[in-house]
Formats: structure tokens, sequence, C-alpha cells
């Protein structure tokens, strides 16, 4: 068929919505579904379920680089096709999980991955993948990128990630903009911009919808104003909290600063509500230099919190459940990190954030 | 063969150390591709000059509104040409996984096989809101590689102000913590709201996720607009042959001090033998002849930690179900949102059940994209115009399990209050 034909008689959608995940899944699993009695760990990276019909499964799981060639899924569908009945999952943190119901199995599975370059890990109390954005690979509005700090950090937590050696699970995030799609974990690395959008005011009335930018912004710093006769719109220096809210919605504005946009480290978020309700994190570290391709002085932060959390935190203690316990002055004090006065918040419900009560640790 | 590469210094040393490098793959897609030669071009540049070069635009497929993410380049030459022209167009297609995210191998390779021919052959497994992404398209092939994938059963993902792709946990597929059927539940919820997924039309995103239990795997409280979260209603069930077993392997330190200690309402006890009572609302199970553990399950708040320690030995009751919460985001505009919880427990058993929760997320949806503001999310549009006007908005009764706390202030008018007992009275007297 030509093109033009091919546009002339398009293809309307197939709006099949989500697929049937009982028509992708390792027939083991299909066959016990929902009765599942308990599970247990045998070593790092291996999990067995057993089922209340007596059935068991193991899961091996293996970390993965998350932006994948075609040649690297292959490969790993290929030791699928050997080992798991040709059936693979992936976690929310871009781990995947082989399914075997055949404990003599696993060895050799572990063995195959290892050998191709997949680490076996992520369970338990381990530093599992980072979960993260798409950084300059993709992204329209990012100021660092996701995959490479990514790929620094697992390289310098990879015995972390083949161990479980924490106190308990530690999630970590890593976003290329204050937007922080990476989400609350126990420590996260975001951008934190330091200098106000530099607006380009002869693109802004062509490109931007004025009062859709003014509306985004959080601290009321936007207003419209005619710049060298055009219509544009100028930032209250003194208000603006440089988050780089009005990017996104106007380019024109840009906020991203190969010198001044700088990383924050956040610690202390989780999502689960074992034992205290879910949290969100905390800045701990600001002004680190976005400095690739290996983001040295970021991982020597993420890397002392982290050796930190190891040798004083408690078995079953999270990174909040840590703090809770040691409170926020020895956090500082062990991790060897500066409290400054930027750290003590003055944004809406900031009281919540204060020490109301005369609870100090000595 | 592929043109020559170009330099690439930085990303080189992303290819040293033990963890996968998706340097090394790109650079394997490189050796067939002059596209992704370019791709890697244009990043090197990146990661030189610390700037970003993709802009958005408009790429969409027939038929749809959204699920293609359309990159442009904008690294150009003193011309206006770009710099890597054979990756001056590098869009992604959001492609909605089963849930759980299972996959056949076979699947898998037919994925790739169209990847490989209409695309850069980089996918990502997956991106944070759970979509496969197919990673680097011409505005020329998204139609192709679309009409390939679709017709295997996959459907396009939300972008924009729309309905998002979701996510689910393991759960009941392979996980005895799980409280209801989450793959049941995410397929009928997202599969009712195609229209608002491909046909971008709501003030901003909104998004569900699908947790089997309180330990919310999915993150679903703070990352999503609506987040059904498994829990249950009756007691904590217990086995006293894995209970024992427990603490045989763990000792007393580690029950006091890892599972008592840390019960966050001081629902759990330990006890001496003789002492322990199970019945009505208490669990208890022994874990020797001298010692065993009480539960008093009105007290429990659910949070899963003692179950998380001893898995098997302790476990989830058998009225299970889920909790709702709404309103969960990131920062931009008003700062981190966790969900509100405004259903404290539903049945999710059945289709008619799953309907219910259907109708709710209808509720939900319509109400939010009559009343928030352009670019305003769930949350903060509750935030905005206050808890009580939303749930008489979709029709749902308070609850003191909405609060952590009454108000703290007197601001407030309470003119109403001798009404608004007699009618919850009356109500509770026709319930009754």
């Amino acid at each position: 068929m030509s093109q033009t034909q091919a546009a002339a008689t398009p293809r309307r959608p197939i709006e099949c919505g989500v697929p049937d995940a009982m028509d992708y899944m390792h027939p083991a699993l299909v066959n016990n579904f929902g009765n599942w009695q308990r599970h247990d760990r045998p070593r790092p990276g291996v999990l067995r379920h057993v089922s209340r019909s007596g059935d068991q499964v193991w899961t091996v799981r293996a970390g993965t680089q998350r932006q994948m060639d075609v040649h690297t899924i292959r490969k790993l569908c290929d030791i699928a096709d050997q080992y798991a009945e040709g059936h693979v999952r992936f976690t929310i943190r871009s781990n995947i999980e082989f399914i075997v119901a055949d404990e003599k199995k696993v060895t050799p599975l572990i063995e195959t991955l290892e050998k191709s370059g997949f680490p076996v890990g992520g369970t338990g109390n381990s530093v599992s993948m980072v979960a993260h954005t798409q950084g300059w690979l993709h992204c329209d509005i990012p100021a660092t990128d996701a995959s490479g700090v990514v790929k620094s950090m697992m390289d310098q937590l990879y015995e972390e990630f083949k161990n479980e050696e924490m106190p308990n699970r530690v999630r970590l995030s890593t976003s290329c903009c204050e937007i922080n799609c990476g989400g609350q974990a126990d420590i996260a690395v975001i951008i934190q911009h330091t200098k106000p959008p530099l607006i380009n005011h002869d693109l802004v009335a062509n490109v931007c919808e004025r009062p859709a930018v003014v509306a985004r912004c959080p601290v009321a710093a936007i207003r419209p104003a005619l710049v060298n006769g055009k219509p544009s719109l100028e930032v209250d220096e003194k208000k603006c909290v440089c988050c780089g809210a009005c990017y996104p919605p106007c380019p024109p504005m840009q906020i991203n600063d190969p010198e001044n946009s700088k990383i924050a480290i956040w610690v202390g978020g989780k999502n689960s509500n074992a034992r205290i309700k879910p949290t969100f994190m905390k800045m701990v570290a600001a002004g680190l230099p976005n400095n690739p391709p290996r983001w040295p002085e970021v991982n020597e932060v993420v890397g002392r919190i982290l050796r930190t959390y190891k040798t004083d935190a408690r078995p079953w203690e999270r990174m909040a459940d840590w703090v809770e316990r040691i409170g926020w002055p020895r956090f500082f004090e062990k991790t060897g990190l500066t409290f400054t006065k930027y750290l003590i918040d003055d944004w809406r419900g900031a009281r919540a954030n204060l020490n109301a009560s005369t609870h100090v640790r000595f | 063969m592929a043109k020559k590469m170009h330099e690439t210094p930085h990303l080189d040393q992303l290819e040293n150390g033990p963890w996968p490098s998706f340097v090394t793959g790109l650079k394997r897609l490189a050796k067939d591709k002059d596209y992704v030669v370019d791709v890697l071009g244009q990043l090197e540049t990146s990661y030189k000059t610390r700037k970003g070069y993709w802009k958005g635009g408009t790429v969409s497929v027939f038929g749809y509104g959204g699920g293609v993410i359309p990159r442009f380049t904008e690294l150009k030459d003193a011309e206006g040409k770009p710099v890597y022209g054979d990756a001056a167009e590098f869009h992604t297609l959001r492609v909605m996984p089963p849930p759980g995210m299972h996959y056949s191998t076979d699947i898998l390779r037919k994925l790739c096989d169209i990847w490989e021919r209409h695309g850069s052959g980089l996918i990502a497994l997956h991106g944070q809101s759970g979509d496969i992404m197919f990673q680097g398209c011409t505005t020329e092939n998204v139609q192709k590689a679309w009409d390939e994938i679709n017709v295997l059963g996959f459907d396009l993902g939300g972008a924009g102000p729309a309905v998002r792709t979701s996510m689910s946990c393991v759960g009941a597929a392979r996980c005895e913590q799980s409280c209801y059927n989450e793959a049941a539940a995410h397929r009928v919820v997202i599969n009712s709201f195609l229209d608002e997924i491909h046909r971008p039309a709501l003030p901003y995103k909104f998004k569900f996720k699908f947790s089997g239990c309180p330990n919310d795997c999915m993150n679903s409280i703070q990352r999503s607009d609506m987040a059904v979260i498994g829990t249950w209603r009756d007691n904590i069930q217990t086995d006293e042959e894995l209970a024992r077993a427990w603490f045989t392997k763990h000792g007393m330190n580690e029950l006091v001090n890892d599972v008592v200690a840390r019960c966050p309402t001081k629902a759990i006890q330990l006890k001496e033998a003789k002492d322990l009572k199970a019945g009505g609302t208490v669990s208890a199970v022994r874990l020797s002849d001298g010692h065993g553990l009480e539960i008093d399950n009105r007290d429990c708040v659910r949070c899963m930690h003692c179950i998380n320690v001893m898995t098997g030995a302790l476990a989830p009751g058998n009225d299970r179900g889920a909790s709702i919460l709404v309103g969960g985001k990131r920062t931009l505009k008003i700062g981190d949102l966790m969900g509100t919880l405004i259903v404290p427990f539903m049945k999710l058993d059945s289709d008619e059940d799953r309907e219910k929760l259907v109708d709710l997320a209808q509720r939900i949806i319509d109400f939010f994209a009559d009343n928030a503001l352009e670019h305003e999310r769930t949350g903060e549009m509750i935030e905005r115009i206050g808890l009580v006007s939303f749930l008489e908005g979709i029709g749902i009764d308070i609850d003191p399990n909405m609060v952590s706390q009454p108000r703290t202030n007197p601001y407030v008018r309470v003119d109403g209050w001798d009404d608004e007992v007699a009618r919850i009275n009356a109500k509770a007297e026709q319930a009754a």
C-alpha cells in the first residue's frame, strides 16, 4: 500500500486497554493465584513462596539498567526460556524476576544471570535499584541525566544490592527536576535550582500562554509585563523560589543552568504503612554540583548516609524510623552533614515541622 | 552497518563498573542504526554542556489524542539544521503493560522485533507511571509501530491532562499478603476510562494505583490521585506451628524488640502461655510452651509490621477488601500530598464489588473534571475546597477515620450543628 493510500484509509485503533495478566503469567502463579500461604528468602535475590496447595515457587530477582536495548531484552528472554518456562515479570524498580517451580534450577539460573552481567539481589534488606526518570536522554525539561546518575550510584551500591545487610529495605530515587517524578524514597537525589529563570522576552508572547504561566507559580512571583515593547512576563526575583514550575509551560523561561542548578539530597520518605504512617522525605543537603558523568559528590553523600544508617539503625528501622529514634541533631552529627537555615521549613504548614515541645535529646 | 560513531568520552565512563550499562546497550544498537549513533551524539553533548536538548510538540496516532510523547531536537547549528540529523525526532510510545508486569518471552520478543524495525530499539521497562516506554521513533514511524503493537493486544497509555497508565503489585499472583484481586481491579477500572486515557480532556492528570496490602509496594498513597490499598476487617490470623518455628529461630530479644515494641498502637502484647486468651476481637498464638502473643484487633491499624516480620505465623484476616485514598501527588504546585482516606473499607471480591469501585472512580473523575482548575491535581482541588465539599460532591458520608484528629482551631461556623446531629442520627436509625 502506498503512503497516500495508507493516509486515505487509516487504521482505527483497537481500544483494547490493559491486557489480561493471566495470558502472560507463569503457569505456577496462575495455578496458585490467591492461594499463597507464606514466603521466605533462602538467599539474597531469591524468594520462596509456598502455596496452600503445597506448590512452591522460587523467584530469582536481578537488576537491569531499565533503559534496555532489544538485544539485552532478548538475552533475558533466552535465559527465561532456558530456566523459567518462558515467563518473566518486572518490579516497580525495574528488576526482572524469573519464576521457577523446580528448586534445582535456582543455582544454575543465578549463575547464568550473573555471567551475563545481571546482578542477582534486590530482595529483603538490600538497597534495591533506583527508581528514576528520563533525564537528558528523553525529557524536555531536565536539568540533569537520570540513567547516568543511577548507573553511577548502582555501581557504588552493587554489593548492597546483592546482599541483605541493611537494617530494613532501602528505596532510592533520582529526579532530574523538582517535579520529582522519581518519588518519595529513603534517599532521593533531586535537582535544586538556585537562580530564577532567565527569560527570553522575544519569545514569551509567541510561545507561552501567559495567564497559565502566572497561575503555575507557587509563590505568585510571576506577572505579565511589557518588556522592550513586547508582551512578556517578569519574575519578582525576591519572591522566586527557583522551583522551575514556570519552565514546562513556558520554555523561554529557562530555569536549567549548567553551573547553578545544583543537586539536593533528601531522606526518610516511605510509602509503606508499616510501623509509623507513610512519611515524606526531608531535605538534608543541597548545593552539590551537577557533575556528569559519574556525580562523585552526590555519591559521596549518599554513601555516607547509607553507611551511617547501616551501622546505627536497629533491625526493621527504615531510614524514617531510625531518624525518629535518634533525632535530627544526631542525624546531622553522625552523617557529618551541615544543618543550615535553608532546612528550616517556611512553606505553608511549616509550623508542623517545628519542635513545639521540650523534647530534646542531649 | 551504521555510520561511524561519534566520540563519546563522557558516556564511555558509564560503561565502567559492575551495574548493567544503558550506554553499552545504546552502543550495541548504534552498530546497526544511524539513528542511535546520533542519539548518542546528542546525549554526549548534554553530558558535556549539562543541558537538555529535547522539546515537545504534537505527534499522535490516528484516533487518539495522547499516548505519544513527542521529542524534537533543539541542538542546531548556525543555519538552524540539527547537529545530529538522524536523531532529530525521538518520540516515545507509552504502552500499558499487563497488571503485575507479567510477560511471556514470546510477547517480549514480538515487541522487540517491532521496535527494532520501526524505532530505536530502546525500551524502558518501565516508566515511572508504569508504561512500557518504546523510546525513540521518528514521526513517520510512530503510526507503523503503533499499528503492529496494537494488533498484539496492547494499547497506548495516558499522557497530558488525562487518566494515566496504572500499576498494580504482583499481589494474588504470588503474595500471601494480597487482600483483593489487584489485577482484576486494575484492569476493570482502567478499561472503564479508556476514553479519558486516549483523549485528554481533564483539568490535569489523574492516576490510579493498586496495592494489595498496606505495605503499598506500588507507592500508591503518594503517587496516585486514587489509591486502592488492600486491608482486612476481621482478626489477624495465626498459625501456631509457624509461630513456634519463628520463635525457635529468632528468640525472645527479636520477639520483644522487633515485633512487640514496634507495634504502632501497642495492640500486640507478650503473654505467658497460661494467661493467653483468644476469642472475640483477640488473636492469640503460642510461640513456645512458656509464651505467646496476644493481639487486640480493635486497636490494630493494619500496618503490616508484625505480619512482615512473622510472615505465615501471622497473616491478614479473612474478611479482606481495600481502603481508598485520594489526592496523593508530588511537589508542584502546592507541595507534596499524601492521599487522604475517604473509604475505610470496601469489599472487592466479586464483579459487582468491582463495579462499585468503578462507580466511585467515575464520581471522583466527574467531580474533578467539573471543579478542578486547569493544571490542578485532585489533592490540590481538595485542599482548596475542603474535604467536606469534595465528599458531598461525590456523595460519600463523613467518617472519623478520615482525620488524624478533629480540628484544632475555632474558625468554623457551627450554626448548623443541631441539624447535622439530627440528620446523622436519623440516618443511623434508618440503617439500623
